[in-house]
């Protein structure tokens, strides 16, 4: 079936904004800026993907996601394809994004290399790094020497 | 020159599935809590390498393959890693100094294969790149950790380096295969990346204060499919599901 003029590339790019990342449910993949092309061509709708970190396991269900969502939208052929070039960096997350970790209590990664990471629950810089390797792979654990808390630090990768 | 690539992919992407297949195996068993999901964390990244390279292999292939059938159908003859990949877990000495030799070893190839010709693979180095700087930080920590606290530790970790030394000349093998992808600047020069891996490990050995072992031996063979009995356990664990339940998809 051939995809109604209506239905822009635009268009679908906001019908997108209510898949969230599987496992952040607060940043959609857009925010995240894993979205990255959106291409509606004859009968089928290609949305290119960028992977955050290889071994992601988020990806497979992420795909069942936007598949579902567009199909909400009455888009039958759907195809998710990945791609590794240009790699994905968290400098493509966007200001809204970074926002919507902290609120969810993850720190949002690094503006600046040196600029001390802030505690998401009270603020404070007063913080270290219990592991490089946290909860998945795009996190790090750390804990705030202030209010005592742990909490999730979005890992800089550029 | 399929052929050759074919084979270069599938010894890149046997030798991370392996990897991960004894990180993994530390899941539920790590010395404490954080270092138990770090060495998950390694395990999944390096999987994911696994199925970049595995995807690939299978698009240039000739024969109709997918990546799970590279990963899980063939036998061990067919696979490509080095020995030191497939040798058993050990204990966490073992593991640490394991990892730190294939990190080095990754860090350094990964930086040249981001220059490949083949731009498939410089993409997947470029990715892979990133996540294994994290890997070296952490296990070249390790190391300075068990080798310079207690004695029971320092002692763990030079029979490590006893046994495990001798496995590593056999990451920069090559044949006609690989000479031949390295003459068309696909991979870089092995021996030259020889050279620079083995300054990084004499300078991190130096620091650790350990004995770099004498012997006449080293280990051979993965490149040609020749493997020790390792191997054959490790497919037995990771395949079994493929084989009990063929096609079967999570």
């Amino acid at each position: 079936m051939v995809i109604a003029e209506s239905i822009t590339e635009n268009l679908v790019r906001q019908w997108l904004d209510a898949v969230k990342d599987p496992e952040i449910p607060v940043i959609s993949i857009r925010d995240l800026g894993i979205l990255y092309d959106v291409k509606v061509g004859g009968d089928e709708v290609v949305v290119f993907i960028l992977p955050t970190y290889s071994g992601c396991p988020a990806m497979d269900t992420l795909r069942q996601d936007i598949v579902d969502v567009l199909k909400q939208h009455g888009l039958e052929q759907v195809r998710v394809q990945l791609k590794n070039s240009p790699p994905w960096t968290t400098d493509r997350i966007s200001e809204r994004g970074r926002q919507q970790l902290h609120d969810y209590g993850i720190a949002p990664p690094q503006d600046k290399k040196g600029q001390p990471i802030a505690c998401p629950q009270c603020g404070s810089s007063h913080t270290i790094c219990i592991s490089q390797f946290g909860s998945t792979a795009c996190k790090a654990l750390y804990r705030c020497e202030d209010c005592l808390e742990p909490f999730d630090y979005f890992k800089c990768h550029v | 020159m399929n052929k050759a690539l074919e084979h270069y992919l599938l010894r890149l992407a046997d030798t991370a599935l392996t990897q991960s297949q004894r990180l993994a195996e530390w899941c539920g068993h790590g010395p404490f809590l954080e270092e138990d999901i770090a060495l998950t964390n390694v395990a999944l990244d390096l999987l994911g390498h696994a199925k970049l390279l595995y995807e690939q292999a299978a698009e240039i292939s000739d024969r109709d393959v997918s990546a799970d059938d590279l990963a899980f159908l063939r036998d061990v003859d067919a696979f490509k890693n080095p020995l030191l990949t497939e040798l058993p877990r050990g204990d966490f000495a073992y593991t640490t100094l394991k990892q730190y030799f294939l990190d080095q070893f990754n860090v350094l190839l990964y930086a040249a294969l981001k220059d490949s010709q083949y731009e498939p693979l410089a993409e997947i180095a470029t990715k892979a790149l990133k996540e294994t700087r994290y890997h070296i930080t952490r296990s070249r920590d390790w190391c300075l950790r068990l080798s310079l606290s207690t004695d029971e530790a320092k002692q763990k970790i030079q029979a490590a380096l006893d046994d495990l030394y001798f496995y590593t000349p056999e990451l920069f093998e090559t044949d006609d295969d690989l000479n031949q992808l390295i003459a068309e600047s696909i991979m870089p020069d092995l021996s030259v990346l020889k050279e620079h891996w083995q300054g990084q490990v004499d300078e991190l050995l130096n620091e650790c204060q350990l004995q770099v072992p004498k012997s006449g031996w080293v280990a051979t063979g993965g490149l040609r499919g020749e493997h020790s009995e390792h191997l054959g356990y490790m497919l037995d664990d990771m395949q079994f599901l493929q084989r009990a339940y063929p096609g079967c998809e999570w």
